[in-house]
């Protein structure tokens, strides 16, 4: 019956939290992060993929966001981590295949594959971030109803509502399960794979009875489809003005490499 | 104000696997009576709830809530006036917060921002739970989700409430709680339970169920004090009621 340790586990009720801070930027209308996030995204992606350096100015983005909006590093981070793998086996591969020396560290060649790699894995802690930093600044029912405004089709914006309640809803019967097997194997951890395949297979029905028993709760009290919030959504000048300064900074640094005129900027003036 | 009766006329309903949940259902329940529905498992309790708001349709038969005779149409309007509450309150309490959960039934019927803080408050304050308004749900304890889960449905203003397992995984102190709090509702109450000590201190009236039909549907004392009608569908006389000689 209690979820509470399965949530604690993925620490769904945290992003819940964070989402209900009082902030500058959690005042901020969702629309207006959603944009900025995307555009933020948009721009780190359109970089060319031996840039690294040139990259660096934007971690002042995700930087800048915690620091206005009171977030806890430690549990940011902790996601990232959770997602970090699947970037690492994304570029792991790149330094086997690219042995073209691009520049040297030193008397230290590096390869293209190694500077891929890592523009790779800065990528993917800039957009990871900036994507976890707008879900915890404007919580999943706003930013849903945000992005339908903008004109989102609906059926993808519960989609991606119900992608994120159900999600906890298998981790936790997920976790369930985990716990009567540990309970029942007395330590030993082989398990064969028939034994995985039933697992798997009660996880997907038993999550799927309980992502059935949720839905009835939303029809029971009238969820017809249109997601509702007591807040009225309402962009203004605040709004305006970040979008328009982070867009403007975003493609400053696309355009100039700001790492690299600083740099030569500093060396120049003999500092 | 007859428009509160719940009627239910030869109501049939099998699975897709061919189990035959309910086999012919009767029964008729007036404004602010409140009745238990009680039989073993499997008896067909929470398949007749489920007809009761709209989530499955009669196969056979009718289900009438007030002036609606329930169809897919009519479906949206039952479930206004049928407040339902589940028998796990975690599948109840889906949204950050205790205060978004009790709004989310108001918010839903379009109300004003106004309205909807007011009803929500006005339920929390009848569970007693109002200072619990900011917590998130799944860190409360099981008998403050059920009140919680109670002042969700309480919100929508319902004219009938339906409880599955209310005192299910609760404390004897919770227990105690939640009876109190049925006692002081006038809604039409319909509560399916196996707890038959909550229901011969809250309900006159009892439906007892056994295999799909009813079995018997009467006053409380009589039904529950008929030791081999109870055990014959797999329950017990309680306890209250050994000791009580009807006269």
């Amino acid at each position: 019956m209690m979820s509470g340790g399965a949530a604690n586990f993925l620490e769904v009720g945290r992003m819940d939290e964070l989402a209900r801070l009082d902030s500058p930027v959690h005042r901020l209308d969702a629309r207006a992060q959603a944009i900025t996030t995307i555009v933020f995204i948009l721009v780190v992606m359109s970089f060319p993929r031996y840039a690294v350096s040139a990259l660096m100015p934007l971690f002042v983005y995700p930087v800048a966001l915690i620091a206005a909006g009171n977030l806890p590093v430690g549990v940011l981070l902790r996601k990232l981590a959770v997602a970090a793998p699947f970037a690492l086996f994304v570029g792991i591969f790149n330094p086997l295949l690219d042995h073209h020396v691009v520049t040297r560290v030193g008397s230290f060649p590096v390869t293209g594959g190694w500077l891929s790699f890592f523009s790779i894995m800065v990528r993917f802690l800039l957009t990871v971030s900036a994507a976890l930093i707008l879900v915890s600044c404007t919580g999943i029912n706003r930013l849903c109803a945000g992005m339908e405004r903008m004109g989102m089709p609906r059926v993808f914006a519960i989609q991606i509502l119900f992608l994120y309640r159900y999600f906890f809803v298998v981790g936790d019967e997920g976790l369930r399960m985990k716990r009567s097997v540990e309970i029942r194997c007395a330590g030993s951890r082989k398990l064969g794979f028939r034994v995985y395949g039933h697992l798997i297979g009660q996880l997907l029905l038993r999550a799927m009875d309980r992502a059935q028993r949720i839905y009835r709760a939303m029809v029971a009290r009238g969820f017809d489809g249109e997601i509702r919030l007591m807040e009225p959504t309402r962009a203004g000048w605040r709004e305006a003005v970040f979008v328009g300064g982070w867009t403007a900074l975003f493609l400053a640094t696309r355009i100039w490499n700001v790492a690299d005129g600083l740099g030569g900027w500093l060396t120049r003036s003999g500092l | 104000m007859s428009h509160h009766v719940v009627e239910v006329k030869d109501l049939a309903f099998a699975y897709p696997d061919g189990t035959e949940a309910l086999r012919g259902v009767s029964f008729r329940i007036t404004h602010g009576e409140c009745v238990a529905v009680i039989g073993g498992n499997g008896a067909g309790k929470s398949t007749l709830l489920q007809h009761l708001n709209g989530y499955l349709m009669p196969e056979r038969g009718d289900v009438r809530v007030g002036d609606f005779s329930l169809t897919r149409e009519t479906a949206p309007m039952v479930r206004r006036s049928v407040g339902m509450v589940f028998q796990d309150p975690d599948d109840q309490l889906f949204m950050p917060t205790v205060f978004d959960d009790v709004a989310f039934g108001p918010l839903n019927i379009g109300l004003s921002a106004g309205e909807v803080e007011e009803r929500a408050m006005a339920a929390l304050e009848r569970v007693g739970m109002a200072h619990l308004r900011g917590r998130p749900p799944y860190k409360l304890s099981a008998g403050e989700k059920r009140a919680v889960a109670i002042a969700t449905v309480l919100s929508g203003l319902p004219d009938v409430l339906v409880m599955d397992e209310p005192s299910s995984n609760l404390d004897p102190r919770g227990r105690r709680r939640l009876i109190e709090l049925l006692r002081t509702f006038e809604h039409t109450r319909i509560i399916a339970t196996h707890d038959l000590e909550l229901v011969v201190e809250i309900c006159p009236r009892v439906i007892l169920l056994d295999h799909g039909q009813v079995m018997a549907d009467g006053a409380t004392v009589e039904i529950l004090g008929d030791e081999a009608l109870m055990l014959r569908h797999g329950l017990e006389k309680p306890h209250s009621l050994r000791h009580r000689h009807p006269h």
